[in-house]
């Protein structure tokens, strides 16, 4: 049974997180496999020939990629109990389009709040800070994004902002607070909370460790490149 | 029930073009309203708060937002008029996933054509015909990407066969001798009246995008 579902992961991925916990959540038996990203498989690259990257699931020799792609295909092939996305059209429609936001929008910008330097780092910041406050806003009153249970967007969001928390204490930039994002930061706090949920984290000092060396190798690359 | 749908969208948009041929595939009424977007209207800014863009399909009273979500939700709405997502997960999962690679490669890498020169605009061209002939291997021997019928893969990619003479021209190149079969493809979904209805002059895009640029003030 558990030879039907692999899924090609790395631990520190909050992509990879995302799919841990929705196979979880559908009380689903799969083989994790680590992918090294230096040297990948080759049981990636055919399962993944278009992107090469991680997550891929592959459900009786069938692989699919993307992860909301994927939390997606989970949702409607094991539809017995946890649904992740609600039933109802506007609803679907609001899930994917909070989702999209995370992956399209603030991943990036907080990459550049973070990581970048001068004016872009200013603008980025102040964009990262009005797309906390529009998730702030729709979080308002709710116990979760997905309503009175967590879902979707939940799952989605989670693992990322986790991230970002990670990559904020590598660089000792407070633009995470809990005192302007309670809500947001109450949120978080009832996950880490939840047992399933705090399982598919990665132990916080690896994490950040991680992180650390990888920033300072791509900084150290950087500086490389504008010298040459 | 009144189903009342107002679609935000521009006559030029890709992404809006893709609402409106699914709305039009499954024989849906539904109010256009042209938006200019250099002078955003209060409806707009008030149904997309977050990006400001469209299209923005309001369906009694409700904003839908982004092109895929939209169409989407107007699959799984009017589920028995011309289905565009398969039925079973797993297809379902691969349309979704070759969607999303048009989305993530087709229009920025088309815009470098248009906006770039030299160097890095014959970069971009080469990249754009290598994202092009990825989508003819999908497609195979298949008259459509959704099979033997017009699908959610075609709709989010058809539009763009209305900028192939904007980018072929800025970028100095031939669709048609690089990718014939994806050619023969859009030639085959423009037979159908939703597509042919929906997409513009391919010279108004043109004409367009020159603007543009003087717009922008890129030469």
């Amino acid at each position: 049974m558990a030879k039907e579902i692999k899924l090609l992961g790395t631990w520190a991925s909050p992509f990879s997180h995302r799919i841990e916990l929705a196979l979880k959540l559908k009380g689903l038996q799969f083989q994790y496999l680590e992918e090294d990203l230096s040297n990948k498989s080759q049981l990636l690259l055919q399962s993944n020939p278009v992107h090469k990257k991680i997550p891929v699931l592959i459900h009786n020799g069938n692989p699919i990629s993307e992860s909301l792609l994927i939390m997606e295909y989970i949702d409607e092939t094991w539809q017995h109990q946890n649904p992740l996305l609600p039933k109802d059209p506007y609803g679907r429609a609001a899930a994917r389009f909070w989702a999209k936001f995370i992956d399209e929008k603030v991943l990036w910008t907080a990459f550049k709040a973070y990581n970048d330097k001068g004016k872009e780092q200013e603008d980025a910041i102040e964009e990262f800070s009005q797309q906390l406050k529009f998730l702030e806003e729709e979080l308002k009153g709710k116990e979760y994004f997905g309503g009175e249970r967590f879902g979707f967007v939940d799952i989605a969001s989670f693992f990322i902002l986790q991230f970002l928390r990670v990559l904020q204490e590598v660089k000792e930039a407070e633009l995470m607070t809990e005192e302007k994002y309670p809500v947001l930061f109450e949120w978080m706090e009832k996950l880490q909370g939840n047992e399933v949920v705090a399982g598919c984290l990665p132990p916080r000092e690896k994490h950040v460790a991680y992180v650390r060396a990888r920033r300072a190798a791509a900084e150290e690359a950087a500086s490389k490149t504008k010298a040459a | 029930m009144a189903n009342e749908l107002i679609l935000l969208d521009t006559w030029v948009s890709p992404f809006g073009m893709r609402v409106r041929i699914a709305l039009r595939e499954k024989g849906i009424k539904f109010e256009y309203k042209e938006e200019d977007l250099t002078n955003k209207s209060d409806l707009l800014l008030k149904m997309n708060p977050i990006h400001k863009k469209i299209p923005v399909l309001i369906h009694n009273g409700k904003p839908v937002r982004e092109s895929g979500i939209i169409v989407q939700y107007v699959d799984e709405v009017w589920h028995d008029k011309a289905p565009l997502l398969p039925s079973e997960p797993y297809p379902r999962a691969q349309a979704r996933f070759w969607a999303d690679f048009v989305d993530k490669k087709i229009y920025d890498t088309g815009r470098k054509i248009w906006t770039t020169k030299g160097d890095e605009q014959k970069s971009a061209t080469e990249e754009f015909i290598g994202y092009l002939k990825t989508l003819e291997a999908e497609l195979g021997d298949k008259p459509y990407f959704g099979g033997e019928k017009l699908g959610y893969v075609d709709v989010t990619m058809i539009p763009f066969y209305s900028w192939f003479h904007a980018y072929e021209v800025s970028g100095n190149f031939s669709i048609e001798s690089n990718c014939p079969k994806l050619m023969a493809w859009a030639k085959r979904c423009m037979q159908h009246e939703s597509v042919s209805k929906t997409l513009p002059d391919p010279k108004k895009v043109y004409e367009f995008i020159l603007q543009l640029k003087k717009r922008l003030g890129i030469e």
